[in-house]
């Protein structure tokens, strides 16, 4: 008989092989920047450092649901940048009427996903490719292809410009609340494991009598949420509607969720290891920042990027690794 | 009567799978629904739990008339599943599994896990399982799945209690913690409708047995006052006497003229589970396995297949010793291998019948990269007709067969590329009587080509009836060996018994 109540160490660590990768190389990677780098651990880095991630955050919190399933979202860039636009276009009346309506747009496209998805039977992939399409139309065809200045006089860029309480920036504050949220349903509520069991195997899911398109309409919808969340903060951030942003941005997110330990193919997943993936993208851009700020190497973007792709891949690998042997360990 | 189905009707694109099909359970009754792969049993069970919708009939259940729309509704109004394929998710934990969607929740939205974990436990108590509930179901074995499936079920404070094949991945003592669940289910008042192809248990737990044909429910009888050679009959529709003429199996159990020796395997060992086997199989020949499950009849097919390492011994083919490094250097080596677990580890279920019989063999039907469709069509139309393959046509796609003619399917694909060693590996699991038979007999004309077959399987008789020798396999080792003609079942369980008190359990095949 297992003591239940036991803190065993060994057995959480091997249960959660995947998500211990990248909060170990997340902590090693930001200890790197402390002692390299002087200012790395200034309060000003790290709060632009979040300000400027957590639109990423957000849209890799909805990519990680729809994952779990099993499903996949390539729209959300494009609606991002969509709501951005819609965001501007709002942003006169305040925050209080940009921020929900440009997460309404979001919510809408996700909602289509959703039909396209559960009622009409399109794969996924090819359903948000065609949202994705869409979306990025819509948002030229909305602005008329030009960046969409927001109204400065409203209070609406307080939201990505401006810190609460004067500590923590706005844009993460709501991010963190609504990572919380997301992962106390996926751990502790119907829908959360519903979502998991429907990635493990969605014929058992419907035979088991579980309500699966209830829970595949949600992940698409928050998904759509989410992105519409992340545009209101690129307008807000950078005081514009953005409608040629928001590229490669579903990639960067569906990295970090992989990152995170969640399997593509669904049904295992985590919500922190998540926000820690979306982090540790981000922090990798970050050093290289620093460290072409120390002036002995420059790296242009190009190679940033190369260099990002190469650090994935490792840290993939390694988790690949390590997963398999506690698998192997645990038969 | 607590369920009674009339009339029911279902056709699958025109062609019928139901023609006028119909069922009667009392409360407390243990029904068994019985038939050949594709008789229509599985159908039935699908429209009654609303996986299917019905073309016509009368479906009453507790006294009033039944529109269930789908499982879920069917789980509330009282009827509980447990699906052939195990239908869990093994990624998930044994308590997501058991619970999900009854899960105790706290404030009425957030789930208990504290509770959902005890209660798990405590469900599985029932079954004498005292397993860690947190971890992933996957990593327990198909027997533990089985058992977790029929706990979910029960849990459901069912009226009535569908188990679909419960048995097939279950051992001697498994199958009799079922029994007493199903006997404390019947004393609760709580119906149970039994499918499966274990004829001789449905003595031991059924009150009386439907048989299905073609379609249509042909026969009720009580159990107390039935054979299982009637049941055969019905299944089958034949005449009794013609089928005890025949025996119950196609093996017949000759010892074939045996040829030179073809492969010789001593000393193998591959792990803990596989520990030493030695085993000489000549040209035409069939060697059985037998041993208990876990007595490493399959660990011993894996090593001569080369998916397994072996860290010790030798095997040589034609004289020749070989050192197998996988399965590919095998095939090359002239064997073949037909696994058990045909769902994960041999069918392409989108793929067409014909697509997945000649998968092995398009290197043999190319030439030049071109595939020969005229002889693979040929050859295709040749093994649906000798080993009479159930299928619409060769484009059908494979799913949406019957278990039974996937299986001759996979069969085929491995009989088409006429490999010189053949290991089957169950090859008659799940599958209805008659199906068994015409794979038995097609196996008995392969060796009779020359070619060699090692059989492995847990129903005895087809073992003594099929081998011309048997290898009898005791924890990991091979232990003895018994050579037909007149081999019978007790004289397998008398050699097993002699290595270890397991031996004497065996007595459900």
């Amino acid at each position: 008989m297992l003591d239940e109540s036991a803190f065993d160490l060994r057995r959480m660590l091997q249960r959660n092989s995947a998500s211990v990768t990248v909060w170990a190389v997340l902590f090693a990677l930001i200890v790197f920047g402390l002692l390299r780098y002087e200012n790395f651990g200034s309060a000003y880095n790290i709060t632009s450092f979040l300000n400027y991630n957590a639109m990423f955050i957000a849209i890799a919190l909805g990519m990680c649901f729809v994952i779990m399933t099993g499903g996949i979202d390539l729209s959300v860039g494009s609606v991002a940048a969509f709501t951005s636009v819609v965001a501007a276009y709002l942003s006169p009346y305040g925050i209080q009427v940009a921020l929900p309506g440009a997460i309404a747009a979001g919510l809408a496209f996700g909602a289509i996903n959703a039909f396209f998805v559960i009622v009409l039977h399109i794969p996924p992939f090819i359903a948000t490719l065609a949202t994705m399409l869409g979306a990025k139309g819509g948002a030229l065809v909305i602005s008329g292809a030009q960046t969409i200045s927001v109204d400065w006089t409203s209070n609406f860029t307080k939201l990505g410009m401006e810190n609460a309480a004067g500590i923590l920036p706005w844009t993460i504050l709501i991010v963190g609340v609504l990572a919380v949220a997301l992962w106390i349903i996926l751990e502790k509520t119907t829908i959360g494991r519903t979502v998991l069991a429907i990635g493990g195997s969605e014929d058992a899911s419907a035979l088991m009598g579980l309500k699966v398109n209830r829970a595949k309409a949600f992940v698409y919808i928050l998904s759509g949420g989410c992105a519409g969340l992340a545009g209101v903060f690129l307008a807000s951030g950078f005081g514009a509607g953005q409608p040629l942003e928001g590229i490669g941005w579903e990639l960067s997110a569906i990295a970090s969720v992989v990152v995170g330990g969640t399997l593509l193919t669904g049904g295992l997943g985590s919500v922190p290891a998540t926000v820690a993936g979306a982090l540790l993208l981000g922090l990798v851009f970050n050093i290289l920042n620093f460290e072409n700020g120390r002036g002995t190497i420059s790296f242009s973007a190009y190679w940033q990027m190369v260099i990002r792709g190469g650090f994935l891949f490792v840290v993939i690998l390694f988790q690949a690794r390590l997963m398999a042997r506690h698998q192997k360990a645990a038969a | 009567m607590l369920l009674s189905m009339t009339g029911i009707e279902k056709s699958f694109g025109g062609v019928p799978a139901l023609r006028g099909a119909g069922i009667e359970i009392a409360p407390g009754e243990v029904h068994a629904l019985i038939g050949q792969n594709g008789a229509g049993k599985s159908t039935l069970i699908k429209i009654l739990t609303g996986v299917y919708r019905r073309d016509g009939g009368e479906i009453s259940f507790a006294g009033h008339p039944s529109e269930v729309l789908s499982p879920r509704e069917a789980q509330e109004a009282g009827i509980a599943t447990i699906y052939q394929e195990l239908n869990l998710v093994p990624l998930r934990s044994v308590t997501e599994n058991v619970v999900m969607g009854y899960e105790p929740k706290a404030f009425g939205m957030l789930i208990n896990w504290r509770e959902a974990h005890r209660r798990t436990r405590e469900i599985l108590a029932r079954f004498d399982i005292d397993i860690d509930v947190t971890a992933p179901l996957g990593s327990f074995s198909t027997a533990i799945q089985q058992l977790v499936a029929i706990a979910r079920a029960v849990s459901l404070d069912a009226q009535m209690v569908i188990m679909d094949e419960p048995t097939s991945s279950l051992d001697a003592k498994e199958v009799e913690i079922l029994f007493g669940v199903i006997r404390e289910l019947k004393s609760q008042g709580v119906a149970v409708l039994y499918v499966s192809h274990f004829l001789d248990e449905l003595f031991e737990i059924c009150d009386r047995v439907t048989v299905m044909r073609d379609g249509q429910t042909i026969t009720t009888r009580q159990l107390s006052e039935t054979t299982k050679l009637d049941m055969i009959a019905d299944m089958l529709g034949r005449n009794p006497d013609e089928v005890a003429a025949e025996g119950m199996t196609e093996f017949g159990g000759a010892a074939a003229k045996r040829g030179p020796v073809r492969l010789h395997a001593e000393g193998v060992a591959t792990g803990p589970r596989l520990k030493r086997f030695d085993l000489t199989l000549h040209e035409g020949e069939i060697v059985g396995l037998g041993g208990l499950l876990g007595s490493g009849r399959t660990e011993a097919a894996r090593a001569l297949f080369g998916v397994d390492a072996t860290q010790s011994g030798s095997i040589e083919i034609e004289g020749a010793p070989i050192r197998l490094e996988g399965p590919a250097e095998a095939i090359s080596a002239g064997m073949g291998f037909l696994a058990e677990d045909r769902k994960a580890e041999g069918i392409i279920p989108d793929m067409s019948v014909r697509e997945n019989l000649t998968l092995a063999l398009l290197p043999k039907l190319a030439s030049g990269g071109q595939i020969d469709f005229g002889r693979e069509r040929e050859i295709v139309e040749r093994f649906i007709r000798t080993l009479g393959i159930k299928t619409a046509d060769m484009d059908q796609p494979i799913r949406e067969l019957s278990g039974g003619n996937q299986q001759k399917v996979l069969l085929a694909r491995w009989l088409a590329t006429e490999p010189e060693i053949l290991i089957l590996d169950e090859p008659t699991r799940g599958v209805d009587v008659g199906a068994k038979r015409e794979i038995q007999a097609f196996v008995r004309d392969y060796v009779k080509k020359g070619f060699s077959v090692v059989l492995i399987s847990s129903e005895f008789e087809e073992i003594v009836e099929g081998a011309d020798r048997i290898i009898v396999m005791h924890e990991g080792r091979s232990v003895g060996e018994l050579t037909n003609p007149g081999v019978t079942e007790n004289m397998l369980v008398s050699a097993l018994a002699q290595h270890g008190e397991g031996g004497a359990e065996w007595t459900r095949q």
